[in-house]
């Protein structure tokens, strides 16, 4: 380390300057903007896709400093908070426009983060080196889902009361322990009082706090390796004289300016639903939730909110016919895997061991098919962290793959949507089994991705970014 | 110059002690922690038992209470409805109540009509799927969600178990388990005391 020295100013520079070279003698504030964002090279050929990360970001600023506005006047109290959140809706003033910010900017959150995970999939942004940031943002994926649930009890409603009776139940179903575990996450035999007091804690400060120094992991490792782009080329293969990828272009004011468009498109579309749907004809805000909590009564329909009902789906098409079907699959997956797989014989042997468990697990008088829903509805959210190790194919970009595999990715987003649709609608014998279909193709999709992905004829992937000047 | 790196022993036993001590410590603060999630002693005591008065209930009518926080049915069944109980058995998953019987069904309550008198049901109303309370349907005949050889029982609007008028689950409904029978017992005629029998509280 080199000894401290102060930048010297000549003495008619302006006070700004003087000022921002003393605080970079102190502090690098300067470096951390250069390196972040003001010099930070990212490809020039991004496209509307690459607008959800900053997005994000925004949302969830807006999430934060609403939620600290409505800490405010809220009470976690199982006898006052659903009284307290009308409160905040009628007498606070403009207390309905943060509330319904926030709760709007929920819905919006998942939105975006589900578009930024479907450019990933599209572009192949977690391939490596991007594994990491691949993970770290599939952490923040999860602690989402967690603030989510968690948030949604506060309120009080009957929604919020069901909804985390029915979630906490779920870990019932876990052999041995379930029953006690789900009685110490509640803290009483019901969910009350004390589900909502620690509910408040991990929504406004545990899960926060994890969130942000996931967010902070997740920029400094995409920072590090550098940006995907459209194409899925490598730009730092290719640098410049100045030692700057060719291809690449300084974020400030290039994207700067491109995501400000967005933050604008965003904030109009956002603001209209704030203000002229907020409850978003029942998906936003669900009707049932306008009543207060009753531990006596459920709600006739009880659906979880939007962004949970494609896992949700897959919970309820987990029947015990569906085990049959299941069984013969792992089965088949298996025997699969010996056939054509180039994994190891140790990995091999230790999968059909887990597979063979599974298989007497499911058999009728062993585990209920209760606890397979809990695990396939886990199993449906983990399975998308292995994505960069379950992808095999040559190039990162679903441009340069074959065609039949854009059917393949659509295939899946139907799928994906199918599930989610039919979580929001009461359980009817055929929703059930295009839900049980749905579930087979979202597994077979990632599960089969290491052979499916590297099939076919892929197209050359050019030298150059594909990029048309404006 | 030979400044080897010396492992010196009494400086490493030292660090691993005062490592091992700390971890100790490191793990009852978090084992105190995780503690404070478990039910609060004032929890514990709003579990006690609760006494009901049955002397008004009518044939065909259900009185919900509250028992540490669940509802807990008492229906006074009808002779018709109790009929009903024999013949549903060839459909329903656990007739006989031998699931997990220590938990869901006390001694007394293992019969047909899972209860100590043949009318007086009681039951914890909380489905054993995933913790919704079911509906009654007491009605018998076809109607929306039920078989059309429905006679009478509970439908879970959740996840759509049914259950007949003993709390007896369905085949193939996503609820695994009848419904909970607490344990309880009569002190006279028309008193009933939920949560506690003869061999103490539940």
């Amino acid at each position: 380390m080199a000894a401290f020295k102060e930048t010297k100013f000549p003495a008619d520079a302006p006070a700004a300057q003087k000022a921002l070279g003393w605080v970079d003698d102190r502090f690098p504030l300067t470096k951390l903007w250069n390196d972040q964002w003001g010099k930070y090279y990212a490809p020039k050929n991004f496209n509307f896709w690459y607008i959800f990360g900053s997005l994000a970001m925004l949302v969830l600023v807006l999430q934060i400093v609403t939620g600290i506005f409505l800490t405010m006047h809220y009470k976690p109290d199982a006898g006052l908070a659903f009284a307290s959140v009308e409160y905040i809706m009628r007498e606070v003033p403009w207390g309905w426009l943060v509330r319904y910010m926030h709760s709007t900017g929920a819905s919006a959150f998942f939105i975006i983060v589900y578009l930024h995970m479907t450019r990933g999939l599209m572009y192949g942004s977690y391939r490596k080196p991007r594994e990491l940031i691949w993970l770290f943002g599939f952490a923040i994926f999860l602690c989402l889902m967690a603030e989510a649930f968690f948030g949604y009890l506060l309120p009080w409603g009957q929604m919020s009361y069901w909804g985390a009776q029915v979630i906490v139940n779920l870990f019932g179903a876990i052999p041995l322990i379930g029953p006690d575990l789900s009685l110490w996450i509640r803290g009483d035999y019901v969910v009350s009082d004390a589900t909502l007091n620690r509910f408040f804690a991990f929504h406004v400060i545990a899960i926060p706090l994890v969130l942000l120094g996931l967010v902070a992991a997740h920029l400094i490792a995409l920072h590090e390796v550098g940006s995907s782009n459209p194409d899925g080329i490598e730009v730092k293969e290719n640098l410049g004289a100045d030692g700057h990828p060719v291809d690449s272009i300084p974020s400030h004011p290039y994207y700067t300016v491109h995501d400000l468009f967005g933050v604008s498109v965003f904030l109009t579309i956002f603001s209209a639903v704030v203000f002229f749907a907020p409850e978003m004809g029942g998906y936003f805000l669900e009707y049932n939730n306008f009543l207060p909590g009753d531990s006596m009564k459920t709600p006739p329909h009880i659906a979880p909110t939007w962004y949970f009902t494609a896992f949700y789906s897959v919970l309820r098409a987990t029947t015990s016919d569906f085990l049959w079907v299941l069984m013969a699959g792992i089965a088949g997956y298996t025997a699969f895997l010996w056939l054509k797989s180039k994994l190891s014989g140790m990995v091999k042997i230790a999968v059909s061991v887990i597979a063979l468990l599974m298989i007497v697990g499911m058999l009728p008088g062993a585990l209920d098919a209760k606890f397979w829903g809990v695990v396939f509805f886990g199993g449906s959210v983990v399975i998308l962290a292995f994505l960069p190790w379950l992808d095999h194919s040559p190039v990162k970009s679903i441009r340069y793959r074959p065609d039949w595999h854009k059917y393949v990715y659509a295939g899946l987003a139907i799928a994906f949507v199918a599930l989610g649709y039919l979580g929001t609608q009461p359980p009817s014998p055929v929703g059930t089994i295009i839900a049980q279909i749905a579930t087979l193709y979202y597994f077979s999709f990632f599960l089969l991705m290491p052979w499916w992905s590297e099939m076919g004829t892929f197209k050359k992937v050019p030298d150059r970014v594909v990029f048309h000047a404006h | 110059m030979s400044i080897e790196k010396q492992v010196d022993s009494s400086r490493r036993g030292l660090l691993v002690a005062t490592c091992a001590a700390g971890g100790v410590v490191g793990l009852g603060a978090t084992g105190a922690l995780v503690s404070t999630f478990q039910p609060s002693e004032r929890a514990k005591a709003a579990g006690a038992p609760v006494e009901v008065d049955i002397s008004s209930l009518q044939p065909g009518e259900m009185k919900t209470v509250e028992w540490r926080g669940k509802p807990v049915w008492i229906l006074k069944r009808t002779p018709e409805m109790v009929a009903s109980l024999a013949k549903d058995e060839a459909e329903l998953a656990d007739p006989k109540s031998e699931r997990t019987p220590d938990d869901l069904t006390p001694e007394y309550a293992r019969n047909q009509h899972r209860s100590i008198k043949p009318e007086i049901l009681v039951a914890v109303g909380i489905c054993s799927h995933l913790g919704c309370s079911p509906s009654s349907k007491f009605t018998p005949g076809a109607q929306p969600s039920l078989p059309d050889n429905w006679g009478g029982g509970f439908l879970c609007p959740c996840h759509g178990s049914t259950f007949d008028l003993a709390g007896r689950v369905f085949k193939n409904k996503p609820a695994p388990d009848n419904l909970q029978v607490p344990r309880h017992m009569y002190m006279g005629d028309t008193k009933l005391v939920i949560g506690k029998d003869e061999k103490g509280e539940a």
